[in-house]
This record gives C-alpha cells, structure tokens and sequence, in this order.
C-alpha cells in the first residue's frame, strides 16, 4: 500500500487492528468479522506498527515470551516458538541480549519475529523501515518478501516509499483516504512507478 | 486481507472460536477444547501482564523507596508534631484513646495506595506514548479483560508496598495484632483496586504525559486532604460542617476507613459498600474510556 503522508496509512491500520472500530462499514479479516467476533480475528493478524513498542530494559526472549503469552502461548511450546521466529528472521543469536542494546534494524527484525510467533495468516506493517539506514532498509524488505513467498503469508506493507515495491507486487495507492489505483505494481507504474505515483496523487490534491 | 465477507459460508453454525486453537495440538472434542483454550489463555494473559509488571518495579527500585519515604515522613515528623496539637476522643474502631501515629497510619496506607494508583495511570499514559499500551490493546483477548489484569498487577504492587510500610511503622512501634494485619489485606486490596481504576479512567482522558503535574494537584491532594486520613471528621465539623460533608462523600475516606476498621480486625460495612460502589463506577469509567468505538480514545492511542 502505497500513500503519501496523511493518506490515511496509519487509520487503516488503527481500524484493521481493532484500536478503534469504523463509524460504517465492516472489516472481516479471512472470514472473521472483527466486530463480531474480534479474538479470532485478532488472532489470525500480527502486527508491526510504524512507532516502536518494544520494553528496551528486557530482554529480546522476554519481550517475545510476553507478546507470546498475550495471545495464550506458555511454557515450553512458547519458548519453541519464540526460538523458531528468531531464527526465522537471523535473530537466534541475539535472543538474551537487552533489547535496548539493539540497533534499529535488529530491533525492526524483532517486532516482526514477534508478530509472527502466533502464526497469523496477515502481517501488518506499518511503514517498518522509517528511521532505518539503507542497507537496514534493503534487508527488512528482503525478509518480508522472502515471508510472503515462502511462508505463504498475506503482507499489508504500508509505505510511502517507491523503492520498497517490486515489480510483482500487488499494489493499492492511497491518497487522502480514498484508493486511486489498484493492482500489480508493475503494470501501475510500467517502468516508472515514482513518476506515476507523484502524478496521480499530484492530480488529486 | 479479504474484505469480502463470503469466506463465512464455510462454517456458518461453527463457534468461530475454533480458530483460536492450533491445528497441532488437537485430537478428541474439538469444541471443549476450544472453550478450555479460551479460558486458558486468558489466564496466560493475566500471567504475563502481572510478571511484566513485576519486571518493571524490580527493575525500578526508587519506586518503592519513594513510595515509603513519603508516607514514613507524615508518620514521623507530621504525626509527632501533630500529637499535640490535636486531641483526639474515643470514636470507633477505637476503644481507648489512641497516639495519633496510630490514627493516621492507615490513612498514610492510603496514601501509598492513592499515589501508586495514580503512577500506574501514568505509567499508561506513558506505555500509550511508547506504544506497549498499543501492542496490549490490540492482543486477542477482551479490553475488559486487559485492563482488569493491568488493575490486578498495580493493586497487588500498592498491597506490597502498603504492607511493607507496615512493617517499618511496626519496627517504629506503631503496631497492630496480627488479625487486624490479616484482615487488613482484603481491605487494602480493594482499596487499591478502586483508586486504581480512578487512575485508569484518568490515564483514558489524559493525552500526554505532560499534564500529568496536573492531575496530581487536581487529584491526589483534594482527594487525599478532603478525606478521613489527617483527621477524622468529627474534627473536620468542627472547621466546618460542609468541609466534613464534602469528606464524608469522597470515596477515598471510605476506602480508608475500610483500611482502619480492619487493622483493628473490625468491619465497616458502610465503608466496605461505598469501595465497592466507586470500584464498580471507575471500572466502568474506565472500559468506557478505552472502548474502541470511542473513536477519540483510540486517536490517543495511535
């Protein structure tokens, strides 16, 4: 999903992730009405918001185990898991260290390790390479790819950064609340995504 | 995501919460199972949220002592020169007359339970601005049952506090009999649950941690001094009869009354009734300020 800033990015993601419920209309996450039926809903969604939400004085393995435990994984199967996506994401290594003591591209890593440790079928994130340096950058959006192929998973990437879609990618542009254009990401842009883009959202405001 | 709503037809007269449980941890009654994880994972939730808020006042130890040397100042320095410039006559609980050190103790009980209240409730306005308040309210199980845990683990942390506040008044020589110390638990647990839940509706109306300076002076002062805890209210008419009606609906002063019937093992239903009361109004104060559908409430929290 691709939007400037104020396209109404960040709302769609408070509405998907129940922070607050839409005025009209419904939102049904793989056949669950999220109104209706939120816990399994929110079950079946890992998020990564675009603002850190990490316990820096824990560390890396504590802040999976408490993520974990919010959504009812204990004991060993927890530990299991938690050590499953951290190697998942390169990150086996770094599990006993402070999560303070990360940089900000491990520190991304990690926010998405945990929202894959309930094995959701949609990932949700909300513009995770905002503050990153570019070969962070580069390998974030490798790692989520990489995900969305081999794993299967459903991604929502919110950016406003061309560079971070590839040509194959299913794409939607949001533009003041409202979608200009949809579809794979190469035949939007042919081949040159940034110019069609600065067009079209230049054309509505 | 699929915005369609068509994948419902699958499994229209399935409890949908058999999605919850994993695939590979089932054989047998699918159904009861699904209802056992249920509740299951709520008390995982709960588990977590508590030992979480454990980590965090271990790992802050000013807190506690902070905590105490407010409350052991009053006890010491304001109580002493307070003793004699205040009689006190024999009033229930007590059966004879009584050091205003040992009046006052269960006020200044209250008064770690007020200000610890009102530190998890910036606590959470500050969890909401780093975010850990976002990842806690967008977790599967209910906002009800979420906030309930937040309030059971500030409580149990205030009780500890209050008792270990005990401990040092006792080694002062301001002592109670041990079933008073046993039924004061009850007590100063729901004592700390009601003031806790007037932090959460506080901390679902405060937008930034800036204006928490305010609330301090707007709540925790009139609160506490409008209350029994400094002089009880008989004293309080005799300044002035509306001062003591104002005092004498402030739910604080119940909740400390509550505390000092039980230190001398006695009970005050009146006192006991009132906590219960303004428990149940915060507590619903406080899911209506976090309600999703208050669209407002969760612009605060994006």
């Amino acid at each position: 999903m691709l939007g400037p800033n104020g396209a109404g990015k960040s709302t769609l993601f408070g509405l998907l992730t129940r922070l607050f419920t839409p005025r009209a209309g419904g939102i049904f996450v793989a056949g669950h009405d999220l109104a209706r039926n939120p816990y399994a809903a929110l079950q079946l969604i890992g998020v990564v918001f675009q603002q850190p939400t990490i316990d820096l004085d824990l560390t890396v393995r504590r802040n999976l185990l408490y993520f974990a435990a919010l959504h009812g994984l204990a004991g060993r199967r927890a530990e299991m898991r938690v050590t499953a996506v951290l190697e998942r994401l390169g990150m086996a290594e770094r599990a006993g260290e402070r999560a303070g003591a990360l940089n900000g591209g491990h520190r991304r890593r990690m926010e998405i390790a945990r929202a894959l440790i309930h094995r959701p079928s949609v990932l949700l994130l909300d513009e995770p390479t905002v503050g990153l340096d570019a070969a962070a950058r580069v390998a974030i959006v490798d790692h989520v790819h990489r995900l969305a192929a081999e794993d299967r998973l459903t991604v929502l990437w919110a950016t406003h950064l061309v560079d971070e879609i590839r040509p194959p990618d299913r794409l939607v542009i949001l533009h003041r609340g409202r979608v200009l254009d949809t579809g794979e990401a190469g035949e939007i842009g042919g081949g040159d995504l940034s110019g069609r883009f600065i067009a079209l959202t230049g054309a509505h405001s | 995501m699929n915005v369609a709503p068509d994948r419902d037809a699958f499994a229209p007269h399935r409890p949908e919460v058999l999605n919850v449980v994993d695939a590979d941890d089932l054989d047998g009654d699918v159904r009861r199972k699904a209802a056992h994880a249920l509740s299951h994972r709520a008390a995982v939730a709960l588990g977590a949220i508590l030992k979480r808020e454990a980590l965090r006042f271990l790992g802050q130890r000013g807190r506690l002592l902070a905590a105490l040397v407010r409350p052991l100042v009053w006890l010491i320095v304001f109580a002493a020169g307070f003793r004699a410039a205040l009689g006190l006559s024999i009033t229930p609980p007590y059966q004879t007359y009584i050091t205003y050190e040992i009046y006052i103790t269960p006020g200044l009980v209250g008064m770690i339970l007020l200000f610890n209240g009102m530190q998890s409730s910036l606590s959470l306005v500050y969890d909401r601005e780093m975010g850990s308040m976002r990842l806690l309210l967008t977790a599967p199980p209910p906002r009800w049952w979420l906030l309930a845990c937040k309030l059971v683990a500030g409580s149990l942390i205030s009780v500890l506090q209050a008792y270990v506040f005990l401990a040092v008044a006792a080694a002062w020589g301001i002592r109670f009999t041990l079933g008073g110390y046993l039924a004061a638990f009850p007590a100063i647990m729901l004592a700390a649950l009601m003031v806790g839940a007037l932090g959460l509706v506080l901390s679902s109306f405060i937008r930034q941690l800036e204006n928490f300076a305010g609330v301090m002076n707007f709540v925790i002062f009139p609160v506490f001094f409008l209350s029994s805890a400094l002089y009880p209210l008989w004293k309080m008419a005799e300044a002035s009869p509306r001062l003591r009606d104002i005092c004498a609906v402030n739910p604080f002063t119940h909740a400390v009354e509550l505390i000092r019937f039980a230190l001398h093992a006695k009970s005050e239903p009146l006192a006991l009734a009132v906590t219960i009361v303004a428990l149940a109004v915060f507590g619903a104060g406080a899911i209506w300020g976090y309600d999703p559908a208050r669209e407002l409430a969760g612009r605060k929290i994006q």
